[in-house]
């Protein structure tokens, strides 16, 4: 096979293909079958929708969409951008403690702007992760709206995270 | 006790071949121009599998990469091993309902330095020069077929790249490059390659990070084989490129969840226990799957592809399926 044969497909929120179960002896439910790009085109900006859970671990599908709040965690977490284009701020929080304590898990939402010092920013495009690490406050920017973001987050439950697995998996 | 400290029982080179065969407990290996042969003893009769070397030495070469990994590894309806961390179980026919309805299985567990060092060695012995087993068919030569000629030692002793964070962090597993040796592979050559733009603060060099995750992937020149590139606690990014079969039907000691960044993977699902077919998964780009506790999938990859495989790296989790007290899958949440 010559290299000019071979192109990778990604999917977009503008053309994806949602695979398919062929049942033998079996109950689709069992596979939480659900695709990414298909979450993100129903979904509203920002909303943190889990696509996969195990245990306190998950894996949420966000649609970024203009400006997010600002979220901090107890512990990193990832962002990895599926499509479109999204910029992240990053902020070292004076009191990250008073928002996340250690014991709290997953994103918690800020009340407003954070307080301390800029750490940077970053601009990314499809295929592109960054870490959001612990102690930061973030948020996401999609200021393109030709160029609307589908992130996948590699975080842990939280009280912004929402389930609704009837909704997005086969059945 | 490191591997090398270990004996392995082999035998000298045949003199029509050029291989060794090896012994493991009451387990025998030998290979010859085409097959492998699996022997052992069970009510009182000498039994045996045969298998195409080829995919014998795909499959040892994932037991060794991944120090085998969860759960079983069934190199097919026959022969596997079973993870027991720290130690490893071998079977032949225990998931084979012919052969363990009428006794006719066989298990034994060995201490895992012993198991790996004899994986190792065989591994060693019957790769020949020009064969990798971690290559997609494409990619390699047809020489694993034939008498002993040469070795590939340079193929079968490439590390597992695990990450402590991320990579590119400082101190961390370094970012796959064409001047670090990892060209970009012939199937992913259109696969962008750009880096995000990383503006850091002062200070804030060491933990404002981002890299090209697709383009570290289309960078892997193994198939099949899971690196670790980001980490939550316990929870594990374990993305790898994928072409061909999947050398290995893996049952699940634990959920394991599969994203499908790009192409499409047609997985065929088995019960674990009887090896009776469930059900075909077919997984495109953005596609998103659990494979549930208790089953076995093989994976068929046409395209070279990207999957993300997330797993949860809880120590305790395959003691707390054995007790019932995890779901196998998530129907219960619909
Ligand atoms: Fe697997």
């Amino acid at each position: 096979m010559a290299m000019t044969e071979f192109q990778t497909v990604f999917g977009s929120l503008k053309n994806y293909e949602k695979g398919d179960i062929e049942i033998i002896d079996d109950d689709k439910k069992n596979y939480t079958f659900s695709n990414v790009f298909e979450i993100a085109s129903k979904s509203a900006p920002y909303e943190r929708v889990v696509v996969g859970k195990n245990l306190e671990y998950v894996l949420e599908t966000i649609r970024a969409e203009g400006t997010s709040d600002w979220y901090t965690t107890s512990h990193d977490e990832f962002a990895l951008v599926m499509d479109g284009y999204v910029e992240l701020d990053l902020v070292k929080l004076d009191n990250p403690e008073t928002i996340a304590p250690p014991e709290k898990e997953g994103a918690v939402k800020l009340k407003g702007d954070p307080e301390g010092k800029k750490m940077g920013l970053i601009k990314m495009k499809r295929g592109h992760q960054a870490l959001l690490p612990v102690g930061a406050a973030y948020r996401f920017r999609a200021p393109d709206s030709d160029a609307v973001g589908v992130i996948l987050m590699q975080t842990c439950k939280g009280e912004e995270s929402i389930e609704k697995w009837a909704e997005i998996c086969y059945t | 006790m490191a591997a090398s400290e270990v004996e392995v029982s082999a035998s000298p080179v045949s003199n029509e071949t050029g291989y060794r065969s090896f012994e493991l407990g009451e387990f025998g290996f030998a290979r010859d121009e085409y097959f492998v042969y699996i022997s052992w003893t069970a009510k009182g009769q000498k039994l045996s599998h045969t298998m195409s070397a080829d995919a014998f030495l795909r499959a040892t070469m994932r037991c060794v990469a991944w120090g085998f990994f969860y759960g079983w590894l069934n190199f097919d309806d026959i022969f596997g091993t079973q993870q027991l961390y720290g130690r490893v179980k071998f079977y032949a026919g225990r998931f084979s309902p012919a052969f363990h309805d009428q006794g006719l299985d066989h298990e034994e567990i060995f201490e895992t330095p012993r198991a790996m060092a004899t994986f190792k060695e065989m591994l060693a012995d019957w790769t020949n020069d020009g064969y990798d087993p971690f290559a997609a068919p494409d990619e390699t030569g047809l020489s694993w077929i034939g008498k002993k000629n040469g070795s590939n030692e340079e193929a079968i002793g490439r590390e597992r790249e695990v990450c402590r964070r991320m990579p590119g962090l400082p101190g961390d597993a370094p970012l796959r490059t064409d001047e670090s040796g990892r060209p970009v592979n012939r199937a992913f050559a259109d696969v962008p390659q750009d880096q995000p733009e990383v503006h850091a603060e002062p200070g804030f060099e060491g933990e404002v990070h981002a890299h090209n995750l697709f383009g570290y992937l289309s960078r892997s020149d193994v198939t099949w084989n899971p690196s670790v590139s980001s980490i939550v606690k316990q929870s594990l990014f374990c993305p790898t490129t994928e072409e061909y079969i999947l050398p290995v039907k893996h049952g699940n000691d634990r959920m394991e969840w599969f994203i499908q960044l790009s192409d499409q993977i047609d997985w065929e699902i088995e019960d674990k226990e009887t090896g009776r077919p469930r059900a075909k998964v077919i997984m495109k780009a953005g596609d998103v799957s659990i494979m549930p506790a208790d089953i076995r999938h093989q994976g068929f990859s046409k395209k070279r592809s990207m999957l993300l495989v997330w797993e949860n790296g809880n120590p305790d989790l395959p003691a707390m399926y054995e007790k019932g007290e995890l779901p196998v899958n998530l129907s219960g949440e619909f």
